[in-house]
């Protein structure tokens, strides 16, 4: 499998788990990754300088439009809902809140799961309710790789607790474990693109 | 069948439900963002208990009751009073000045909703003076919410938020002047309906039907694609005087449309555009 798209979804504790994961992905790791964050509506783009400042990922909040382009981190931009479009570019949405929250982790994972899946790797970690663990499901339901961060060692654990419940998901791992498996899976399959070539 | 024929098919017929319409209703989603319009039509065919999506085509067709849910499906009817608080600081601070000094102004708010930024642009107005010589045309292309904005009446536990928009907005008075509570509502005050016309209008097959020194469409564009988001800023080029104000949502940008030149940039972070002199 080469895996196309990487979706996270995070909540309480998220940006301490986010730096940890993202801090530890190699300078040429090439799977485009998409977050949801969850976080107040009227929160400027702290988070995408904070990012951009401690990882070797180019960071950003995601444009309406964008195409997803490898090398680069998007955030869901505070107040917006993130969906990825089937031609692979990024659409944003001020739709109805979905699990109390705007962005939803649940509308990304949805979205990506047509536009990507099997090839999708979808990660939940730590956080305060169950937003995300259908959209988990969905994408472990199609073939796509699931990871929820060790609910034990999350800083919030209903909301990894909840992804594994629903998913089914057998990956479970601590956040220093989440980097390593990433890093892997994208030397493993660039070995073999190369190789192909 | 794999997922991906599952998936195709569910495309096809989605193609198929929005050509149904259009021929039928005369409404066209076509050139919508694709995900929003998957995401709706599949809540749909799970919230009404269908099969599939060719059930609501067939249902779209012979039922025109049901073919209004689905119209509010497939609108975008979430917003708030001074969404987005800086957009409107900015506004009373650079741009109200310059309307001041029109003898009379019109201001043209596309795809207004229910109404709550509409009523945030006529408390700003107000608050500023210019009120009572401004003409607010407050467009969409359905029915229901604007029969919710006409009444001008919201739930009052939005209001601790309104009021927060309202204060970081740059709001002068206490919110609370412009309306009054009653039981589990506010209404607003009817002062600020007076220079204001609701009025069905369609951005996707309508064309320019006035003269406007502001054009206000904000947080609609993000579901068109690229060619109807053309479509739709040359009915706002052609609508707005030379110097007019096109605002747009805070994710929305003109940059890349072919309208780009004609416009010189007020606020780059708030989406204001003003329309050059001798185009």
């Amino acid at each position: 499998m080469q895996y196309q798209a990487i979706v996270i979804g995070t909540s309480a504790g998220g940006l301490n788990a986010l730096k940890i994961v993202f801090s530890s992905l190699h300078e040429n790791f090439s799977i485009p990754i998409l977050v949801v964050q969850h976080i107040s509506s009227h929160s400027d783009n702290y988070i995408t300088k904070f990012f951009n400042n401690l990882c070797m990922l180019n960071v950003k909040e995601a444009d309406e439009k964008e195409k997803i382009e490898p090398g680069n981190i998007y955030f869901a931009p505070p107040n917006f809902h993130m969906m990825v479009e089937e031609d692979k570019s990024i659409s944003l949405s001020v739709d109805k809140k979905v699990n109390f929250s705007r962005p939803s982790i649940d509308v990304l994972f949805e979205t990506a799961v047509y536009a990507y899946c099997p090839a999708l790797i979808g990660i939940i970690l730590t956080g305060a309710n169950n937003d995300g663990a259908k959209g988990l499901k969905l994408i472990n339901d199609n073939g796509g790789l699931t990871i929820a961060q060790n609910p034990k060692t999350a800083e919030t654990r209903t909301m990894p607790q909840e992804a594994i419940n629903i998913s089914k998901t057998n990956n479970i791992l601590d956040l220093e474990e989440i980097g390593k498996f990433l890093n892997k899976i994208d030397k493993d399959q660039k070995k073999i693109l190369k190789n192909l070539n | 069948m794999n997922q991906e024929n599952i998936n195709e098919n569910i495309n096809i017929e989605i193609k198929l439900l929005l050509e149904a319409i259009f021929t039928k209703y005369g409404y066209d989603f076509r050139n919508y963002s694709k995900a929003h319009i998957k995401r709706r039509i599949l809540h749909r065919v799970s919230a009404s208990n269908l099969n599939s999506i060719s059930e609501i085509q067939h249902k779209v067709l012979y039922d025109k009751d049901f073919f209004e849910i689905i119209l509010r499906d497939l609108s975008i009817n979430v917003t708030e009073m001074f969404r987005d608080p800086s957009f409107y600081k900015h506004l009373r601070e650079e741009v109200v000045p310059i309307l001041k000094t029109y003898p009379y102004i019109k201001i043209w708010h596309a795809g207004c909703s229910t109404g709550e930024e509409v009523y945030s642009m006529a408390i700003l107005l107000k608050e500023e003076g210019i009120y009572d010589r401004t003409q607010i045309y407050a467009t969409d292309f359905n029915k229901l919410v604007l029969q919710a904005a006409k009444e001008g009446i919201y739930p009052i536990n939005k209001i601790k938020e309104f009021t927060y928009n309202y204060q970081k907005a740059g709001g002068v008075n206490s919110f609370s002047d412009h309306y009054t509570a009653k039981y589990d509502s506010v209404i607003l005050n009817k002062s600020l309906k007076k220079n204001i016309v609701f009025a069905e209008h369609n951005l996707v097959t309508d064309n320019v039907f006035a003269e406007v020194n502001v054009v206000i469409c904000r947080n609609v564009l993000i579901y068109f694609d690229k060619k109807l988001q053309n479509r739709v800023f040359n009915l706002f080029e052609e609508s707005l005087i030379q110097g007019g104000y096109l605002c747009l949502g805070s994710k929305e940008s003109l940059s890349f449309s072919n309208n780009f030149n004609k416009y010189t940039i007020i606020s780059d972070k708030e989406k204001i555009y003003k329309k050059k002199l001798g185009i």
